[in-house]
């Protein structure tokens, strides 16, 4: 039996397919991948993503604690900002990626996958041992819906959220404390989609509350309810990696290309061994495009163009913004350098791929 | 809601096979189409090829995912649908009509399941 999360039967109600994504029942599209992909990008989509974990950092050492417990400076963050991070095993592989979120000097939100719910929570109690911190597991507390495209901060300003702080002073990768029905809801401006737009943490008692209101507030602006589908290929065209796909225990950051996300400058954290840069001759992630309609898919074959393997598929679609097939993949260096002309086995054939930078997309333009 | 049109055939495959003398028009059915999501490359067998019953002849590939087209029937491929191969969401948007995907000449044909017995494949 999967679980529900507090907008299901309003999911239900909406007509949308669901699908299995770590043990929950989501919405995989409402009606077409295509429409909602590009609502997104053109105007805007809402997500529920309550299945994400959340998981709560207090105590006068949260900021020396995720300083050792992950893999960048989470002290440098001022309150109401919010950075991208790994949590890395003691050989350097990623065990989850992450958003954190400093919602006071000695509060931090921590936003985990929910497949990785767990680890991430048991890691970093485990690591939490000598610091004056408690880690807690507030995953069950919270509702999280995502407002994203370019009319995101109108339908938000016009829902029954009240900001502490006008919206339109809220930076790109900032949290402000907000109120919904008298109760406390947190407004982030980040996502997972390539454009600008909103995460809103909310009580789950109020999640379909605030899911109606939003609904209403995006109606003037041609939002459309999202699924998962398009979820995956907007943050594919954005370059975004996804936890067990692009990254997992058996990559390091520096394969992946991540990294900038790791500050070895730090005296000591878990998976400092790992190093910022590759070693010598292992995969690294890089992106890849083709002509024509047909996308290599994850776990296709990187071959030379005489045949001669030379890596795998993570992620792959025919990018539904840009019209032609992309994909990630992980590769010989020796073949890694953007321009590079290769190939993916698909299905038995060759497909001309070539080496490229990410993104493949990048909006155009981030407005403050 | 998936329609199962009465009058077709069907395989567990999701395909619909309507037979005209000894002349199959292949389609996937609807149910299939919805799973697969938006359809933005379909790959269809040239005509003249030789089907062999089961083997697979072509691709109906979504933004998601790959479906692959089985044979229902051994035959001659008598005409590929240009339109679909043009117009891939043909086959979301009417998949028992202009999405059709080919039509073979058979010898003779399987078993096929009915209409009920569809449904009870699928569920509805």
């Amino acid at each position: 039996m999967n679980t529900q999360t507090p907008l299901y039967a309003v999911h239900e109600r909406a007509g949308a397919s669901f699908t299995d994504f770590a043990g929950y029942d989501m919405p995989l599209r409402y009606s077409s991948d295509l429409a909602e992909h590009h609502a997104v990008r053109e105007r805007a989509g809402m997500f529920d993503l309550s299945h994400m974990a959340e998981i709560a950092i207090t105590g006068p050492e949260a900021a020396a604690f995720l300083d050792f417990a992950l893999s960048n400076r989470l002290s440098a963050l001022s309150v109401g900002q919010a950075k991208y991070s790994l949590l890395l095993s003691d050989q350097g592989g990623v065990l989850d990626d992450l958003i954190v979120y400093r919602l006071e000097d000695s509060d931090f939100l921590v936003v985990a996958n929910a497949a990785n719910r767990h680890v991430a929570f048991e890691a970093l109690v485990k690591r939490s041992a000598g610091f004056a911190v408690e880690v807690a597991d507030t995953s069950d507390e919270w509702a999280l819906i995502a407002v994203q495209g370019p009319k995101a901060r109108a339908i938000v300003d016009a829902s029954g959220t009240l900001c502490e702080s006008p919206l339109d002073e809220l930076g790109y990768y900032r949290i402000a404390v907000g109120t919904f029905h008298s109760e406390t809801l947190y407004i982030a401006r980040t996502g997972y989609t390539g454009e600008d737009g909103y995460e809103l943490f909310v009580p789950q008692a109020l999640a379909p509350a605030l899911w109606d209101d939003l609904e209403a507030a995006g109606a003037e602006h041609g939002m459309v309810l999202c699924g998962l589908a398009c979820r995956d290929t907007l943050r594919l065209e954005a370059g975004m990696p996804l936890y067990g796909h692009e990254l997992d225990r058996d990559h390091t950051p520096a394969q992946a290309g991540l990294g900038r996300v790791v500050d070895s400058s730090k005296e000591d954290f878990v998976g400092k061994d790992a190093g910022a840069h590759p070693e010598e001759g292992v995969p690294v992630l890089v992106g890849l495009q083709a002509e024509g309609k047909r996308a290599p898919r994850a776990g296709y074959a990187v071959v030379t163009p005489e045949g001669e393997h030379i890596g795998t598929v993570t992620s792959g679609a025919l990018s539904p913004t840009l019209g032609y097939p992309i994909a990630m993949a992980y590769v010989d260096p020796a073949h890694a350098a953007p321009g590079t002309e290769i190939a993916v086995d698909v299905r038995g054939s060759l497909l001309r791929v070539t080496v490229s930078a990410l993104p493949f997309y990048s909006r155009k333009k981030v407005t403050p | 809601m998936s329609a199962v049109p009465e009058h077709l055939h069907y395989t567990s495959e999701h395909e619909w096979v309507a037979i005209d003398g000894d002349v199959a028009t292949i389609g996937i059915t609807q149910y299939a189409a919805d799973a697969l999501g938006d359809v933005v490359f379909v790959a269809l067998p040239n005509v003249g090829d030789a089907l062999a019953h089961g083997s697979i002849v072509g691709e109906v590939e979504s933004t998601k995912s790959v479906g692959e087209i089985f044979a229902p029937v051994a035959g001659e491929v008598l005409e590929a649908n240009a339109g679909v191969v043009d117009a891939p969401d043909t086959v979301n948007s009417d998949p028992y009509g202009a999405g059709w995907l080919m039509k073979v000449r058979f010898s003779e044909t399987p078993d096929f399941l009915d209409a009920a017995a569809y449904r009870a494949l699928i569920g509805v």
